[in-house]
């Protein structure tokens, strides 16, 4: 069996390969949970890349239906059709448009399907897909059409749970939670994305970027993505490492702290810290 | 061995299912963790729980279960270390028998008797007097029962491996019993949320729009339907002052989660028990006060109630007219709470104090008696367990 595996450019642990690869051989979908910014949406990228599968995503909003995956009937144009005297209107099928699960079941070679963020949409969403996912066939009541998948594809779903899923659902799924890399993996991910980076910026970046998820009241404590942008403009910006230790008082709010921290109250909260630990040394 | 796992995982409350068990034999018999029992925690893990607040648990069980289990994974041959031959004549061989192999060869006539044996063994090995592996006889090998066994595969470096994976516990934080903060309550009191449609109609309604096109002989008629909107009612009851000093900040997360999470969320303060009269500011409270009655006059029966308070006080101020430890009542606390409990259709109380601290008050046991047994401890899964029943 090929297998998934950490390419240079996704940092996977050994019990994510494992989870990716019993759902791939059991061919059931993998549910990823996580905390935001850690990976869950770039994993469906990387398993279609190391499978050499093409990606068929669906991002999930508020207002989308399971029918929607499936396929729509397009009842408004069938209707002007219809007032316009059109010849196309005598055959539904010309109103049944395809959804991406339709799209990834007739493919002629298997699929990744990517269903973003499941947990956006409401909570009867997944239980109207159990069928859909589980035989990987559903029926379009239209054209009295059974759609039945040709190949079984790679069905990935995350989740950033908003919103519980129901049990019927999981039962079908493998689950995997991403956990936070410890700072030895971060330090292989931060090379895997900029191999060039100077080593000696790349730790105190990494300093300072455990020092601020240490702060136990963040609201939004930053991840992955967060410090991999900060990575990138403090790059661009060529900022010499020294600027990063933290023993100077004055820079105790991180440089381009934009990148790493997303609401004013944690903007506020570092303000005061600095402020502190300024005033302790001053005494 | 594997049913057995199960049952123990089923006993501590994680809900894996028949249809689970055999995914994962499944999944075993496909080879996607061969010969590793590390794989084996990930593939059973990915299998059996789906739920992040349950990874802690699940790994004390497996911890439990799988209790020395070696893992006689890798590649053997790289992974033959020299001791391991030193012990063999430490404590396998006699005197004399030393001196026969060194007379026949020494170790290396040893070493290749091993490599041998492992070149003709194809995989993981348990039991049996010949092969190395686990729980056998051989002297090759872990767990065995010959006493003299050389306990290879037992040296600190793989064992180390072996047993941390799960007994890290690194998801001790998400277990739903211990953490409270503000983001997991939210998710809680997500539960409490229902979608009602109404208000004005903005929406388009497709269907019905179809429908009444058809009955009007094709000519179109648009149908609306109000947006969705979240409209679950909730009216706060907080517990100020006194014992309740402890858990002010457990409470005011209470507060914040609730804030962000309702559109309708009024909140009002009471000391210990409510009684006649009840407040909005607390440091205002002359000012802010509310009689009762005027509360249960202005919300609906349709609010959800949910009072926050440990209930460690002296009984007397629950069933003792004038037992408040503040002025005079002229009316218990229990036909206030009564009386509020009838007027909202649903309720609950939240008690910061671990729930097995509960029986140690004999207040709180009322209290919890006068709730109808809707009393839950301010932990996560407790909320939802409250939600659950408020939404029920």
């Amino acid at each position: 069996m090929a297998g998934f595996k950490s390419t240079e450019s996704y940092i996977a642990s050994r019990d994510l390969e494992v989870a990716v690869n019993a759902a791939v051989a059991l061919q059931r979908p993998l549910l990823v949970k996580g905390e935001p910014g850690t990976g869950k949406t770039v994993l469906a990228h990387e398993v279609a890349a190391s499978l050499g599968h093409p990606l068929i995503e669906w991002h999930i909003k508020s207002t989308t239906k399971a029918q929607q995956g499936l396929y729509e009937y397009d009842a408004v144009s069938r209707l002007r059709d219809g007032q316009l005297g059109d010849e196309r209107v005598h055959d539904i099928g010309n109103y049944i448009v395809r959804g991406k699960l339709w799209d990834a079941f007739e493919a002629d070679r298997p699929q990744v399907l990517l269903i973003d963020e499941i947990d956006k949409a409401d909570i009867e969403f997944p239980n109207d897909l159990l069928l859909e996912l589980d035989r990987m066939q559903f029926f379009v009541y239209e054209t009295r059409k059974t759609v039945v998948a040709k190949h079984r594809p790679v069905v990935i779903i995350t989740s950033n749970n908003e919103k519980e899923l129901p049990d019927a659902f999981l039962r079908r799924c493998f689950f995997h939670y991403i956990r936070f890399p410890d700072r030895e993996t971060m330090e292989k991910i931060v090379q895997a994305h900029y191999p060039d980076i100077k080593q000696e910026l790349a730790r105190e970046a990494l300093n300072v970027f455990f020092q601020v998820r240490g702060v136990t009241e963040l609201k939004k404590k930053p991840a992955t993505s967060e410090l991999l942008d900060w990575l990138k403009l403090l790059m661009i910006e060529d900022l010499p490492p020294e600027v990063l230790r933290s023993s100077d008082p004055k820079t105790a709010i991180p440089p381009l702290y934009g990148a790493l921290l997303k609401n004013e109250q944690d903007v506020h909260l570092f303000e005061r810290l600095a402020f502190l630990s300024r005033r302790q040394q001053g005494r | 061995m594997l049913a057995q796992f199960i049952f123990a995982l089923r006993t501590a409350g994680i809900p894996a299912s028949i249809t689970e068990y055999l995914t994962l034999l499944q999944g075993m018999k496909s080879g996607v963790a061969d010969y590793s029992v590390d794989d084996f925690y990930h593939l059973s893990r990915a299998t059996l729980v789906k739920d992040e607040r349950l990874l802690d648990r699940f790994d004390r069980v497996f911890g439990e279960v799988f209790k020395g289990l070696e893992p006689p994974e890798g590649d053997p041959m790289q992974q033959l270390p020299e001791e391991w031959l030193r012990k063999l004549t430490e404590k396998l061989l006699s005197e004399e028998e030393k001196a026969a192999i060194e007379a026949a060869g020494g170790f290396d006539k040893l070493m290749e008797l091993l490599k041998q044996r492992l070149a003709e063994q194809k995989g993981r090995h348990q039991g049996g007097s010949k092969w190395i592996g686990t729980g056998g006889t051989s002297p090759f090998g872990a767990h065995g029962y010959n006493p003299e066994g050389v306990r290879i595969g037992q040296e600190e470096s793989r064992n180390r491996r072996a047993v941390k994976v799960w007994d890290k516990r690194e998801f001790k934080d998400l277990d739903g019993d211990i953490e409270i903060g503000t983001r997991n309550m939210k998710l809680a009191l997500r539960r409490l949320r229902r979608f009602a449609r109404q208000g004005a109609a903005t929406e388009l309604d497709l269907p019905d729009t179809i429908r009444a096109t058809a009955n009007n002989a094709g000519t179109l008629d648009l149908k609306m339907v109000p947006e969705r909107h979240n409209t679950v009612k909730v009216l706060l009851f907080l517990d100020i002052g006194g014992s309740m000093d402890d858990h002010i900040r457990v409470c005011a997360e209470l507060f914040s989660a609730c804030r962000a999470e309702f559109k309708h969320l009024e909140h009002y303060y009471f000391h210990n028990c409510p009684y006649e009269r009840l407040w909005t500011n607390n440091r205002r409270r002359k000012e802010s006060e509310v009689p009762t009655f005027e509360v249960l006059r202005k919300y609906g029966p349709d609010y959800k109630a949910i009072f926050v308070g440990d209930g460690a006080m002296s009984p007397y101020e629950i069933i003792q007219p004038g037992g408040s430890v503040e002025h005079w009542n002229e009316e218990t606390g229990q036909v206030w709470l009564d009386r509020m409990t009838g007027h909202f259709r649903r309720s609950a109380w939240l008690n910061p104090m671990p729930e097995a601290a509960w029986p140690r008050y004999q207040s709180a046991q009322i209290l919890h008696k006068l709730m109808e047994q809707r009393m839950f401890p301010l932990t996560l899964g407790g909320i939802d367990a409250m939600t659950r029943e408020l939404s029920r």
